[in-house]
């Protein structure tokens, strides 16, 4: 067998489904056996489309995503993927093309040091050497992808190790392949000392939040989570990375902490005398100014990568391992041992105090006013199945996404947090689309993202992958507009893009779509009923909303948690 | 893994890495990735070919030593870290050096050298050629020594660490 049909054979052995990718001269040789392969391959229109949709199709299924694209600008065109599955724990898996071993070093044509490039940026990288190494690399990637703390992997394949016209090529196949990573073991298994410290604390604790990370979702640990607040009495915050890891309907449900958290949920672990970090990090988006975050709180955290534990906030106990297995064993600990007796109605009743005072809100629309972004994300919510998946770009619109739709159920929101790639939503929600065909997948974008990635309509136009995209659309850059009007003294410096072009409705209609254009919020329910409607094609909606609303509550950058800026007509409300 | 706060600033950490190609760019990419900060760093193969060993003195005044060791973990290459106390390891470092030596004042240095242990490697018309292996402070106090005779070229290895022969069941992963 040679090197090509291996690694294509290899990709089958690991289950894969699906790949998308985009191909050229380094890459070749392994797209020749494609053909034949059972894995429907995506033909993107741009590498980092390619990357975006693997991680959507991550996101969604939790099984690895897989890309593949060819040496050179195409490797460095991928970069960004990697750089956002890795911010965002995403088990991914690259194969991209390299100029022939011996060219390797010369600045042979589309070479990069793609392995060197990507170092940083991935859980690990490899470059192949040798056609008969192909399988166990393979095996070992998608080992290393997928197990411990999530991520990305990289495979660099040199051309001649897998050109069928190249004896370097010429393998041997063997089904009987064993991973070699003597480095590598993930401590999965729970410490029952620290699950007992732990409990310990909580049976002691008068004001304790669940602080929920998107370990929650990268575990499975959904249904333990719920089985423990629901135990303890204990309420939750989900971060913008655990969205629907907890049901945002549930009666625990404090929703999202951080930046552009609530008032209640943010609060609540300002004020908190105990935190249960649960696969979460201490973000710099959660915490606000560090050494004002939770100042009273004793904290417990649950990880899977021991790094994270105590690299921003030292942890009273730290129970280190797989999140699931550590949810399981606290709820064991404390079914058979008890909850404890220490009274929370008080800080039961400043949470509802709250909720009553400070509730997600924004100015209600009155006539003559532009369209309200907020009420888009309403009217969405309100008007799409339970299962929907939404996928969200990076700015205002994916907060309000965030922040005004109801995650019922675990795995329907994706985007990018750690990294805040723009133009992470179209791809995404293609990716999304791709792994589950029967579901409704809207993307929520803004109009600086769409310009980004739009491209990958065209994708899913050909490829008959019909997502719906909602353009929250107000002609600029909104976040950073926000910025500069709460911070800059309105000194608006390179934010506005232009009010009348691209027209996104022919622009959509050029690439297959269906484009729907809405300035009337009286259009705004009928307009999405339509979309509702189309499966045979994306469409795009076109929503022309306020430029001047922003994004509330907010914590300025650099303030504590405690400074959260609240919408003006909220101002005068006691804390 | 021992993460007990040590007050000194300087650690030598002893990593065992896979022998593979670029574990060594891995290992100082991460360092620079994550601002830590390295004072030596020496890297040779082991008796098994299958691994090298890096030892790296690292400054606990970037970041503290726990977080250096968890990332450094991290690194699918690096098998097992070691850390080594001070009283737990035999460390040593070799310095090659040529100094300025007219032939008056080739006694005096010669005289240096016996005492530190050193040997000379070579004489030229007005230099010579040294070698030094020791405790690294042991070493400074030899450089500082030579300076004012004129040091042409100075060579240093870095620090190479070893546990101490009853201690090989302590720190340690």
């Amino acid at each position: 067998m040679d090197g090509g049909r291996a690694l294509i054979r290899a990709l089958e052995n690991e289950g894969v489904e699906v790949m998308f990718g985009l191909p050229g001269g380094a890459i070749l040789p392994v797209y020749d056996p494609i053909i034949d392969s059972s894995i429907r391959h995506i033909l993107v229109r741009h590498e980092q489309g390619a990357g975006h949709m693997a991680e959507g199709y991550a996101h969604a299924t939790g099984r690895p995503g897989v890309a593949m694209v060819t040496s050179g600008p195409a490797a460095t065109n991928i970069v960004t993927p990697l750089c956002d599955a890795y911010m965002d724990s995403v088990p991914m898996v690259v194969i991209t093309g390299q100029v022939p071993t011996g060219a390797i070093g010369t600045d042979a044509f589309q070479e990069c040091d793609t392995t060197g490039i990507t170092q940083s940026i991935t859980k690990h990288n490899f470059l192949v050497t040798e056609a008969q190494d192909i399988p166990r690399t393979i095996k070992e990637a998608f080992h290393i992808a997928t197990t411990g703390r999530p991520g990305p992997v990289l495979v660099d394949i040199p051309k001649d190790i897998v050109d069928p016209g190249n004896p370097r090529s010429a393998m041997t196949w063997t089904d009987d392949v064993t991973i070699d990573l003597p480095g590598y073991n993930p401590q999965t298994e729970v410490d029952p000392e620290a699950i007992r410290a732990a409990a310990e604390l909580i049976r002691a604790s008068e004001r304790p939040v669940l602080y929920v990370g998107g370990g929650i979702l990268k575990a499975r640990a959904a249904d333990a989570l719920r089985e423990l607040a629901e135990l303890t009495g204990i309420s939750v915050v989900t971060t913008l990375m655990a969205r629907g890891a907890f049901p945002d309907g549930h009666d625990l449900c404090l929703g999202m902490p951080g930046m552009h958290g609530n008032f209640t949920a943010v609060t609540a672990m300002q004020e908190s005398d105990l935190l249960i970090a649960l696969g979460a990090r201490f973000d710099d988006r959660v915490t606000g100014r560090l050494d004002g975050f939770a100042p009273d709180a004793k904290i417990v955290h649950a990880e899977i990568d021991p790094a994270e534990i105590g690299k921003v906030r030292r942890p009273d106990v730290a129970i280190q391992g797989d999140v699931r297995l550590a949810i399981e064993a606290l709820v064991a600990e404390l079914a058979t041992n008890g909850t404890g007796d220490v009274d929370r109605d008080a800080w039961r009743s400043r949470l509802s105090g709250w909720q009553e005072r400070f509730p997600l809100a924004y100015e209600q629309w009155v006539p003559g006013d532009p369209l309200k972004p907020q009420y888009v994300i309403e009217c969405l919510r309100d008007s799409t199945p339970d299962d929907t998946i939404v996928a969200s770009g990076v700015g205002q619109h994916q907060m309000w996404a965030s922040q005004y739709w109801k995650f019922d159920h675990p795995y329907t929101w994706i985007n990018s947090g750690g990294l805040g790639t723009m133009g992470f939503s179209i791809p995404a929600a293609i990716g999304a689309k791709v792994a589950f065909p029967d579901r409704m997948v809207w993307a929520v974008d803004g109009d600086g993202c769409f310009q980004m990635t739009a491209q990958e309509l065209v994708t899913a136009t050909v490829e008959n992958i019909p997502i719906k995209v909602a353009l929250l659309n107000n002609s600029y850059l909104g976040m950073v507009r926000q910025w500069q009007e709460m911070f800059y003294e309105e000194r608006y410096s390179e934010v506005f893009l232009s009010k009348d072009v691209p027209d996104y409705k022919m622009w959509a209609e050029s690439m297959g779509c269906v484009g729907i254009r809405v300035d009337d919020p009286e259009e705004v329910e009928s307009a999405i009923a339509k979309a509702n409607e189309i499966d045979d094609r994306p469409v795009v909606i076109d929503f022309r909303v306020d430029a001047a609303e922003k994004v509330y509550p907010m914590v300025p950058s650099g303030a504590t948690n405690s400074e959260l800026v609240v919408p003006p007509f909220q101002q005068d409300q006691p804390r | 893994m021992n993460t007990q706060a040590p007050d000194y600033r300087y650690h030598t950490l002893v990593v065992t890495v896979e022998n593979k190609s670029g574990v060594l760019a891995r290992v100082a990419s991460l360092f620079a990735r994550r601002a830590f900060n390295i004072e030596s760093l020496a890297v040779a193969p082991t008796d098994d070919e299958l691994f090298s060993r890096i030892t790296v003195v690292v400054d606990l005044e970037s970041a503290p030593l726990d977080q250096i060791v968890k990332q450094l973990d991290k690194l699918v290459n690096v098998v097992e870290i070691r850390e080594l106390y001070p009283g737990h390891a035999v460390e040593r470092e070799l310095m090659l050096v040529t100094v300025s030596a007219e032939p008056d004042r080739r006694d005096e240095i010669v005289e240096h050298l016996d005492r530190a242990g050193g040997k000379v490697l070579s004489v030229g018309t007005d230099r010579m050629m040294l070698s030094l292996v020791g405790l690294p402070a042991r070493v400074d106090e030899f450089e500082d020594l030579l300076r004012p005779y004129g040091i042409v070229e100075l060579q240093r290895t870095g620090r190479v660490a070893l546990a101490t022969l009853d201690d090989h069941d302590g720190p340690g992963r």
